[in-house]
């Protein structure tokens, strides 16, 4: 009970520096690039200039913190202001549509790529005198130095252009009705290369991490007195050294969520799929500051509360955290 | 003690293939001038205006002077010539040929050229970062491992607290804010944001060493703080420092890569992420042209992997239980 209570104070309190930190962040910069977002929103009508002011705490005539506190008030209600690209629908609005992609594509690459990391992670451990074990530890290594988004670029050039296998880009098939079978099946088709390419990205750092718990525990004595028992030899690859092995890899996954998340804003840019990398970008490219603090401040909540959830299992997972506790 | 890791390494053929890659490029850095074929960037029009002889262009393109006349029609021909000769030379968007290996882009610099020159700029921001954040991380180890106590509670936290925030998003919005475009910001906002894990991890050695025999030895007989820092722990944290520094040093490649290719970078300047990102600019990929975005991205990749061999190999070294059987 004391690590779930400090544990959810930590995630009370890193919520709380995000939000800050998001508040903070344009007013440390020199320029202050506030002050620039009022001055480039001068051809609007005063009542809505007002509306803007309000909205984004960008009250100059208060001082800080009560525009600070404006701000905390604002954004725990869920006002988030008004988007600048898209004037004037709300940034909320902007994130209701493009987040249900986000969580799609990325929650079911991070689930797919964390499974199948593991698994061959264990096998590469086990395995590891023979030459595919050594090979597949290689070619991941080597292809977690690409950046995500140029193997997008690779796949797009290969599988959509030159193949003609996939769409360029895009989450859906524009022009199905949505809801029906043919759309869905079009979401598969859109959605596969980006999904590749989060997928095989990733992989190699899941694979590493629990290769090398793996050979780590398989060097304890109670491997080898399980082995010297003559137990079966699948019992003690799973039940003995993969069930303490895969430990840290779960407290690690907050690390490589995190990661993940990044890689996957970056493929949405490249491949145009509209979650919220690709509003992300275009909030970038269009100065359009209330929307990226949005998006920033959404992937931070996300994360960290994944990050509480991992914990969380750490604490089901391990008995000396557990008992610990009690 | 620093002389012996690299002997160690150097005997290692991970580190060593590591090694080769890595001074391989650190030289195509130094010896870009040399090495490339044409300047990273041309401006064609200026060449051309170039070559125009302002004085007479002034005498001759004049009202009053008869636009038939035979001085006015060999001065054209020559100026057309010669503009010929720099389109010739610098064509646009050229597939790869003998003059340009690997084609020229949508300005007509020469790809090639463009990729040496990139290499520099590309390496010095990893490099330079890495350093910053070794150093940083390192700094905030000792203190927090050594010292204990609030400075400990301190940075730990911090540590903590920042590990979790995502980094690759507040890159980009600190870069989004950030008026400034230059190197110096870059190396800023991907040291800022990349120090928490080693100095994570750096702490922990520092535990460790601290209570060694060796360093509780020194620490009763009374040797300074400074004495038992940097002459006991420190030359034991040389192989986990350097390993630190070649992981910092390749998500910091990746890092200006990404921001680049965003945008977020200055774009007139050559790096491997700018070329990747008027490749895109440009639709490259839609027209075909691989010559434009694969090099780039293999020269990254190529940086990361010697960096993970060099690491593959301090693991091995530090962690004798990876070592093979």
């Amino acid at each position: 009970m004391k690590y779930f209570l400090r544990k959810l104070g930590m995630l009370v309190f890193t919520l709380f520096i995000s939000v800050s930190l998001n508040f903070f962040l344009p007013r440390l910069m020199p320029g202050d690039p506030a002050r620039a977002l009022l001055d480039k929103m001068e051809n609007l009508q005063p009542e809505q200039l007002d509306t803007i002011r309000a909205a984004f705490g960008l009250d100059t005539s208060d001082s800080v913190l009560v525009q600070y506190g404006h701000y905390l008030r604002n954004t725990i209600s869920g006002n988030l202001g008004i988007s600048f690209s898209r004037f004037p629908t709300p940034v909320s609005e902007v994130m209701r549509v493009a987040v249900p992609w986000s969580v799609g594509l990325m929650g079911l690459c991070t689930i797919i790529s964390f499974m199948l990391g593991t698994i061959i992670g264990i096998a590469a451990a086990w395995r590891r005198e023979t030459k595919l074990a050594s090979l597949t530890v290689g070619f991941f290594s080597f292809v977690r130095s690409f950046p995500y988004f140029w193997l997008g670029l690779v796949f797009i050039y290969f599988f959509a252009f030159k193949l003609r296998l996939f769409p360029i880009g895009g989450a859906y098939a524009v022009g199905t009705p949505r809801g029906t079978l043919a759309w869905w099946l079009s979401v598969v088709r859109y959605g596969t290369l980006p999904a590749l390419t989060i997928i095989i990205s990733s992989l190699g750092a899941w694979i590493l991490t629990m290769r090398n718990n793996m050979i780590n525990v398989l060097a304890e004595d109670y491997i080898t007195v399980a082995l010297a028992k003559g137990l079966p030899i699948q019992r003690i690859k799973s039940l003995y050294a993969a069930k303490n092995a895969i430990l840290p890899s779960v407290t690690g996954f907050a690390m490589s969520l995190g990661f993940v998340i990044g890689g996957g804003l970056v493929t949405e840019m490249v491949f145009g799929y509209p979650g919220i990398g690709f509003m992300l970008y275009q909030a970038v490219n269009g100065k359009d500051y209330p929307l990226m603090q949005a998006i920033f401040l959404f992937i931070a909540v996300a994360v960290l509360i994944a990050n509480f959830l991992a914990d969380i299992a750490v604490m089901l997972l391990d008995p000396r955290v557990r008992d610990g506790a009690k | 003690m620093i002389k012996d890791f690299f002997k160690t390494l150097i005997s290692n053929r991970k580190s060593l293939v590591g090694l080769c890659i890595l001074g391989a490029f650190i030289l195509v850095a130094i010896f870009a001038p040399l090495l490339a074929p044409y300047p990273p960037k041309i401006d064609r029009l200026e060449t051309i205006v170039n070559t125009v002889d302002p004085a007479l262009d002034e005498e001759l393109i004049s009202e009053e002077y008869p636009s038939d006349s035979q001085d006015v029609l060999t001065y054209r021909s020559t100026v057309t010539r010669e503009y010929v000769k720099t389109i010739d030379y610098f064509p646009l968007r050229a597939r790869p040929s003998s003059a340009h290996p690997l084609g020229t882009n949508h300005a007509g610099n020469d790809l090639l050229s463009q990729v040496i020159w990139g290499t520099r700029i590309s390496l010095t921001i990893g490099l330079a970062t890495g350093l910053f954040v070794t150093i940083l991380s390192l700094t905030l180890a000792l203190l927090s491992g050594y010292l204990g106590g609030v400075v400990d509670d301190v940075i730990t936290f911090l540590t903590n607290v920042m590990l979790v925030i995502p980094g690759l998003p507040l890159m980009i919005v600190i870069a989004a804010y950030v008026t400034m475009k230059g190197v110096m910001p870059i190396v800023l906002i991907l040291g800022l944001t990349g120090w928490p894990w080693p100095t994570r991890l750096l702490r922990s050695q520092v535990l460790t060493l601290k209570s060694r025999d060796f360093v509780r030895v020194s620490r009763s007989l009374g040797e300074r703080t400074l004495f038992v820092v940097f002459r006991e722990i420190l030359p034991n944290m040389i192989s986990i420092a350097m390993a630190e520094f070649f992981a910092a040093s390749m998500a910091a490649i990746l890092g200006e890569a990404t921001l680049e290719f965003i945008g977020l970078g200055n774009v007139t300047v050559v790096s491997w992420g700018t070329i990747l990102f008027w490749a895109q600019a440009n639709g490259a990929l839609l027209a075909g042209s691989w010559w434009w975005f694969l090099p780039p991205g293999i020269c990254i990749a190529l940086v990361g992997t010697s960096f993970v061999l060099i690491n593959f190999a301090i693991d091995e070294i530090s962690n004798p239980r990876l070592r093979k059987r």
